[in-house]
């Protein structure tokens, strides 16, 4: 789509070394068939997505494998460690889907709490300085607390990826003053993860200045999402650029945009 | 001496031939080994060596895949 007017250029998003084209990343998950799915991710444009590891079903009463509805050749397949409730076991997973071969990046998550499905922050920075050391390149999916981002960052981490609310929950973006303040002090990409529930979600988001944000259910559980995902395309561009056109300061009181001269007597 | 072991794949207790290797094991559960990645006794095999690997009463076998995920 080209567009009659020339807006601001943009800085490309570069994580790990690697160059990539679209700032939103998508999940693969949760999806009521993979048809759904692969005309969301062609939608959203995104050229991440993420996938995770389990078993192969022994019985083959259900085909979970996806990577026959995944093109590797035109999307960039991320990994994460979901579902890993110790610094171990998000390493294990991840030299595990590091050996399927297709890169050394990983979406590191080592959950914390069942309910909320929170990160627990020191298995967090155990399995990130492990999986550093072992040649990873390390996206960690952590809160939005400056200090562990900064840990993070310390532990090598190619891009930090605090949430927005909650994974699945949908809430939107609860703090966007600690989502900017780690932006604002991070060097290393910041890509926030989780809790985006529909567009204008990610629109703020993006005004918040990060890098970019992943997203799953937000397309996968909504009514059309195929629909969502090109909406949420549209307001991450959205985002994007208005955070680099740079918005207008706010004021508590009015300013008239019309001239005050000239008005009849 | 029975010319059949037990081992443990994905969690569950299975019969395979004594003095099978992992890629035999994979065949016999119709498993493109370009498809899985094989844990053995916690250690990853590579795909290569699936054909070297023999596999002992008791091993502990993961088979795993990509599914859809967050």
């Amino acid at each position: 789509m080209t567009t009659a007017v020339d807006t601001i250029r943009d800085t490309p998003f570069v994580v790990g070394g690697r160059t990539f084209h679209s700032r939103l990343m998508v999940g693969t998950g949760k999806y009521r068939d993979n048809e759904t799915m692969a005309g969301a991710i062609e939608a959203s444009g995104a050229e991440v997505v993420t996938v995770a590891v389990r078993r192969v079903d022994l019985d083959r009463s259900k085909e979970t494998g996806i990577l026959h509805h995944l093109d590797p050749s035109r999307l960039f397949l991320l990994a994460n460690t979901a579902g890993c409730f110790t610094a171990d076991d998000a390493v294990r997973y991840a030299r595990l889907a590091r050996e399927a071969g297709f890169n050394e990046f990983v979406k590191l998550e080592v959950i914390g709490d069942q309910e909320t499905l929170l990160p627990d922050v020191q298995g967090l920075l155990d399995a990130a300085r492990t999986l550093v050391k072992d040649g990873f390149k390390v996206l960690a999916y952590t809160n939005e607390d400056l200090v562990t981002a900064l840990r993070l960052e310390d532990a090598g981490c190619a891009a930090v990826m605090p949430l927005a609310s909650p994974i699945g929950s949908g809430l939107g973006l609860l703090n966007p003053y600690g989502i900017r303040i780690i932006k604002q002090r991070l060097s290393v990409p910041v890509v926030v993860d989780a809790g985006v529930g529909t567009a204008s979600d990610a629109c703020v988001t993006m005004e918040q200045g990060v890098d970019g944000i992943l997203m799953n259910t937000a397309l996968a559980a909504a009514r059309d999402p195929v629909s969502m995902a090109h909406a949420m395309r549209l307001a991450v561009e959205a985002g994007r650029t208005a955070y680099l056109a740079g918005r207008m300061p706010k004021r508590e009181v009015a300013v008239p945009s019309s001239p005050l001269e000239g008005m009849l007597d | 001496m029975t010319d059949s072991i037990d081992v443990v794949v994905n969690g569950e207790q299975r019969r395979v031939a004594r003095g099978a290797t992992l890629l035999e094991l994979l065949r016999s559960l119709e498993l493109d080994p370009r498809a899985v990645v094989v844990e053995h006794n916690r250690a990853i095999v590579r795909r290569p060596r699936l054909g070297d690997v023999t596999v002992a009463p008791g091993d502990a076998i993961e088979l795993v895949h990509f599914v859809g995920g967050g």
